[in-house]
């Protein structure tokens, strides 16, 4: 009797468990309206990445985080809130960005993500600030020319983000590493872990730029156009973006910030992305 | 919560069964390893006692997840290519062997002294005394601690995530990234994690009860 008792008990804890995490997660600070309060707090809280030079890259030698994500979103800031108005960054990779966004952590999502019609489902997004495509990045001398020179080796990605589902299209024989982020999947390739590194080109020039022995090769073979994920139902706050981004388009403060990331990154043609 | 299954059925159960092997693997060798050096840090011999607890102490106080990447990224730059799983099984076994050293280290210890002294006047080896009279004692005085690391070692499996060992968690993770239903997928996971846990508890316990 007692022993049946113990069993009991347990199997109530774990239904318990079970019931009170799948309950939770409907209401939360995301289900407010963020512009109201982010007018009132003078802030933004942006989630940027932390790992990807050139776009959002935390400086080990001061802790800040720098990039062509970051310089738009203060930007950004500024024009919808105010002169006084301030970004704040809370750094997010490709797995957690979405849930940290459903979650209220943050307020918006400028981190290297594409718009898809699977996330769109989950969340909303501004319209595009940057056109980016996949490509892939190998060792100098490496005998894949192309994604299709993949079927049948191995290609590392980083968990979360697109481009490891898209590579499948275009060499469903590989097989597929999927890596927590893009310095360990990077670390990855150079111990021979993979034959290639695949995603958005931007960030594998990126790569390029600080590790000489690797090149990008072949064209992208996708078009990846990023937007700033927003949570469903802030209409408000999406309609502030979208005004924000196209007086920044304006005013040429676009232009300048992509002159200055990618001005001069070899292999990778900056005008293509400049916007009029 | 029963669809995410359903749809990832497949996903689920390998990522399971990685996990199940990885765990298997590593509980056998670490149990073996960790016995090992266990009789080394008791041994006569000053030299071997020093040599037993330099492993221990260095394994037992370094993160998982550190033994883990530098078998895999480390170790392929300079010496063999070994994938996730290998690695990830390796790092456990390692890591998980220390405690165990320590565990059954303090079973050996806590037989009374005068056991082996006898063992040793019969003219018994040390090899034989150790092997036939202390260790039994030993292991029944250990069973818990020793459930606990076992339970830990499975739970520590999901390192294997993050060096692409394709185990429960690394699974999770990616259907969790497709699907965006984060809480159902990571509650199913621990489910998963539980079927091998749970029994392994319960075992133990038995045992426990058994022997004592």
């Amino acid at each position: 009797m007692k022993k049946k008792l113990k069993y009991l008990s347990l199997l109530i804890t774990s239904l318990l468990l079970v019931l009170t995490l799948t309950g939770c997660g409907s209401q939360s600070l995301s289900s407010q309206n963020v512009l109201e309060n982010d007018k009132k707090s003078k802030t933004i809280t942006w989630g940027v990445k932390a790992d990807t030079k050139l776009l959002g890259l935390v400086d080990v030698k001061d802790g800040k985080e720098k990039g062509f994500e970051v310089d738009l979103a203060k930007a950004l800031t500024k024009k919808m809130l105010g002169k006084d108005a301030t970004a704040k960054f809370v750094t997010v990779t490709s797995q957690s960005r979405i849930p940290l966004l459903k979650n209220g952590n943050i307020d918006a999502i400028i981190a290297t993500m594409t718009i898809t019609p699977e996330r769109k489902k989950t969340i909303d997004f501004a319209n595009p600030y940057f056109d980016a495509g996949q490509s892939i990045l190998v060792k100098k001398g490496s005998s894949v020319k192309k994604v299709q020179d993949l079927n049948g080796k191995t290609i590392i990605g980083v968990v979360g983000s697109n481009s490891v589902q898209n590579v499948k299209k275009f060499a469903p024989k590989a097989q597929v590493l999927q890596l927590p982020d893009y310095a360990q999947a990077l670390t990855a390739l150079k111990s021979g872990q993979g034959d290639a590194l695949t995603t958005d080109n931007v960030i594998l020039a990126g790569m390029a730029v600080s590790n000489p022995g690797y090149e990008l090769t072949g064209k992208a073979f996708t078009t990846e156009p990023y937007g700033i994920g927003i949570n469903k139902g802030q209409k408000d706050f999406k309609k502030a973006v979208n005004k924000a981004l196209k007086e920044v388009q304006a005013d040429g403060t676009y232009n300048k910030l992509i002159m200055k990331w990618f001005g001069d990154v070899p292999g990778f043609n900056y005008k293509e992305v400049l916007r009029k | 919560m029963i669809k995410l299954l359903t749809d990832n059925w497949s996903a689920f159960i390998s990522g399971f069964g990685w996990t199940l092997l990885s765990s298997v693997l590593a509980l056998f060798f670490s149990l073996i390893i960790g016995s090992l050096f266990a009789i080394l840090e008791v041994m006569p011999s000053k030299v071997v006692r020093v040599i037993g607890n330099v492993y221990v102490e260095i394994f037992r106080n370094i993160p998982l997840l550190v033994i883990t990447m530098f078998f895999y990224l480390v170790i392929p730059l300079y010496v063999v290519k070994i994938n996730g799983f290998t690695a990830g099984t390796i790092g456990l076994t390692i890591y998980t062997s220390a405690f165990i050293a320590e565990t059954v280290r303090a079973g050996i210890n806590s037989v009374d002294s005068g056991q082996m002294e006898a063992a040793r006047a019969q003219g018994m080896t040390f090899w034989q005394a150790m092997k036939n009279v202390v260790l039994p004692q030993a292991f029944k005085l250990v069973i818990p601690p020793l459930g606990n690391q076992f339970v830990n070692l499975v739970k520590n499996s999901s390192v294997l995530a993050f060096v692409a060992g394709f185990d429960l968690m690394y699974q999770g993770n990616a259907i969790a990234s497709q699907t965006f239903d984060t809480v159902n997928t990571y509650v199913v996971v621990g489910l998963f994690y539980l079927v091998i846990t749970l029994p392994i508890s319960y075992y133990m316990q038995h045992l426990e009860r058994k022997l004592a």
